[in-house]
């Protein structure tokens, strides 16, 4: 789960990690008065959405006045912005946060990730702030200093110091960047992230340490126990369909395609959108119905994939292991009744009570292809949205 | 021979919920042992004739068990499986789907040196054909034969162990090592074990996005491996950044794509099916004359 800027550098502040002061703002007039607050001679309006690279859409400006923050603010808020991280169509944008002006000496990259090979967490810093990370690795490989915690022992100060003599500081700033860090790791742990992402981390002319953005992503697993993190959610910044997949239970992720698609299980549910391919066809969904798929779940999954109104063809692909296929029948044929699918309906019983499962299809008055094979199953997909073209 | 179960295996099962006492009931009727449950309150009871204990220590003692499988909860799930270490059994099977990150890379730094081997967890269990049962694979779609299977997801391991069984071709052991970003045991211990097994003669590895456990398996194939192996990657079209059901098949940072896993796989002499509806048959091709 992602959340604002705003709200991650509330949660820094909790932890003692140094952020600029800034205000909430849903109104230019709201920005004016929180610029006025502020005081500083220059304030930053900033767009909050969920995407990286707000400034170089135009999301981010510089003000020199209260009236100059209300001005930005009413430019910023209701457009759409676009940036290399968001969707084709853009965010809109709904709020702005508007921050104090830093006196910035030099800028770098801090982030706390955990490393899947190392089984580590991972510290990530570099001298390059303010630029794409992939970019700074891939440029400048030497650049990017890790250092690895173990889980079961935690972070040490002597790691630390020596990230920081390594990024350049001087002792003054290390004696500074010693509880920045170890504030920033405490709620990497404490909120369960993900991970925690500083760019840019920055130095200003008198020498002080801020979280000048911070971007935060949360351990989906681990959020049961963190209500006040869950809270944070934005769900306007969710695409539509996920978010709805998201409150009933099923794993979707939306794609470009025409071929609706219905699986139990996530590896065969990517291995379906694999066959729908490599058949010449592109797929509109994925979709993991779960191990405990029933003939609710189905009419649910059914109703999500039809939201989609790309999809030509819906493809039901289940091997039974633990679901049985008599059930997953007799489901699809009431959820295509109910609902009154239109497309046409390829589907696929494999596994636990298939014979049976066909057999309740093969009575219904609907007109279902069947299939026996994953390759039978792609390719009467496939030819059934090339024949609707 | 097989691996990680057999018939002397003797099976405890920790959290007798509703999804435990069902498969636990399944793997007796396959014919394994199981030995006894572990439900914390409902020691001295029983359910469906299998003893239960309020700890795994009890149950080891009363029963000899040498391995566990998990249905606990994702909230205690890692304690479960520390409490399997402790107890020094063999193996623990877990099949626990949406353990936090924190608590199994704690809890998998804590098994390092430890008896126990910690197989998933979000993973189907494992299972030798007509000897033992350990999770929720489906018995009926196996056959003993000589191919071990190895698969990150669990009904895309169902899909090639049928179509292994559709073509007369038996599998040694079915391996689900599972679908999070933290695991207890990899792609390359598994296939460490089935290159030790003399009953095993060739290997289905079923790998997907996300991580980079199928590079570092690729290069383990080709040093440490005289035996075919043939493979599949799932998510060749998944996009990047997005969460495929599983909580480790993510492509992040440009890291985790299938295409990089093909090509290191193919580079280092592992046969990669072009659909997953070729598995059996690439497996076929690479390693022939195994039907029976």
């Amino acid at each position: 789960m992602n959340v604002h800027e705003y709200q991650a550098k509330a949660l820094f502040r909790e932890f003692g990690v140094a952020v600029p002061d800034g205000e909430l703002a849903t109104t230019p007039e709201e920005a004016e008065r929180a610029a006025k607050k502020l005081g500083t001679p220059v304030v930053v309006v900033k767009a909050q959405v969920h995407a990286g690279g707000r400034g170089k859409g135009g999301g981010v400006k510089l003000a020199k006045s209260p009236l100059e923050a209300k001005t930005a603010a009413s430019e910023i808020l209701g457009m759409t912005l676009h940036t290399p991280q968001t969707p084709p169509e853009g965010k809109l944008v709904r709020k702005v946060y508007v921050e104090a002006g830093s006196n910035i000496e030099s800028e770098l990259y801090l982030a706390i990730l955990f490393d899947r090979a190392a089984e580590k967490f991972a510290l990530v810093a570099s001298t390059e702030g303010g630029m794409e990370i992939e970019v700074v690795a891939e440029a400048t490989p030497e650049k990017i200093l890790t250092v690895l915690v173990d889980p079961n022992v935690g972070l040490c100060d002597y790691q630390v110091r020596d990230l920081g003599y390594r990024l350049g500081f001087v002792p003054d700033q290390v004696k500074k960047f010693v509880p920045f860090v170890r504030g920033l790791f405490d709620l990497y742990l404490a909120k369960d992230c993900s991970q925690v992402e500083i760019n840019p981390l920055v130095v200003t002319a008198e020498g002080d340490l801020f979280a000048l953005d911070g971007k935060l992503n949360f351990d989906d697993n681990a959020l049961y126990r963190h209500p006040e993190i869950a809270e944070l959610r934005d769900p306007e910044e969710e695409d539509e369909r996920e978010r709805v997949a998201n409150e009933i239970g099923l794993a979707y992720v939306g794609l470009d395609g025409n071929i609706g698609c219905m699986v139990n299980g996530a590896g065969l549910a990517m291995a379906t959108l694999d066959m729908i391919n490599y058949c010449g066809g592109k797929p509109a969904n994925f979709l993991d119905a779960g191990g405990g798929a029933d003939k609710e779940k189905v009419k649910e999954a059914f109703e999500l994939i039809l939201r989609d109104p790309h999809v030509e063809a819906i493809l039901v692909n289940i091997f039974g292991g633990i679901v049985r296929c008599d059930l997953i029948a007799e489901g699809v044929v009431a959820a295509a009744a109910d609902l009154g699918v239109s497309v046409p309906l390829i589907v696929r019983l494999q596994g636990t009570m298939a014979t049976e499962g066909r057999a309740i299809m093969a009575q219904s008055d609907l007109d279902i292809m069947s299939a026996e094979t994953l390759k039978e199953a792609g390719e009467l997909a496939v030819s059934a949205v090339k024949g609707a073209a | 021979m097989a691996i990680l179960c057999d018939k002397n295996t003797k099976l405890i099962v920790q959290g007798m919920g509703r999804m435990g006492t069902f498969h636990a009931g399944l793997s007796v009727e396959y014919g394994t042992q199981v030995v006894g449950g572990v439900h914390p309150g409902k020691g001295g009871s029983e359910i469906d004739g299998i003893p239960i204990f309020n700890t795994v220590a009890e149950a080891v003692a009363a029963t000899g068990a040498n391995a566990s499988v998990i249905f606990v909860p994702p909230p205690g799930a890692a304690e479960a499986i520390l409490e399997a270490a402790e107890n020094e059994l063999d193996l623990t099977v877990c099949i626990t789907e949406g353990i936090p990150v924190l608590d199994m890379a704690r809890a998998n730094a804590a098994l390092r040196g430890a008896r126990t081997r910690l197989l998933g967890p979000n993973c189907p269990g494992v299972l030798t054909p007509e000897q033992c049962r350990i999770g929720i694979m489906p018995a009926q779609i196996t056959k003993p034969g000589p191919v071990g299977v190895i698969s990150r997801s669990g009904t895309l391991t169902y899909e090639a162990v049928d179509q292994l069984t559709r073509l007369g071709i038996g599998q040694s052991t079915c391996v689900g090592i599972g679908g999070d970003p933290v695991i207890g045991t990899s792609f390359i211990d598994t296939l460490a074990l089935f290159q030790a097994d003399p009953e095993t003669k060739a290997v289905v590895m079923i790998g997907e996005i996300g991580g980079s456990a199928e590079e570092e398996a690729a290069e383990f194939v080709k040093s440490n491996m005289d035996k075919p192996v043939a493979a599949f990657i799932a998510g060749q079209n998944a996009p990047a950044g997005k969460r495929m059901g599983h909580a480790g098949a993510i492509i992040a940072g440009g890291k985790g794509k299938a295409s990089d896993k093909i090509a290191a796989l193919e580079a280092n002499g592992v046969a990669v099916a072009a659909s997953p509806a070729e598995i059996g048959e690439t497996l076929a091709k690479a390693a022939p004359g195994l039907e029976s």
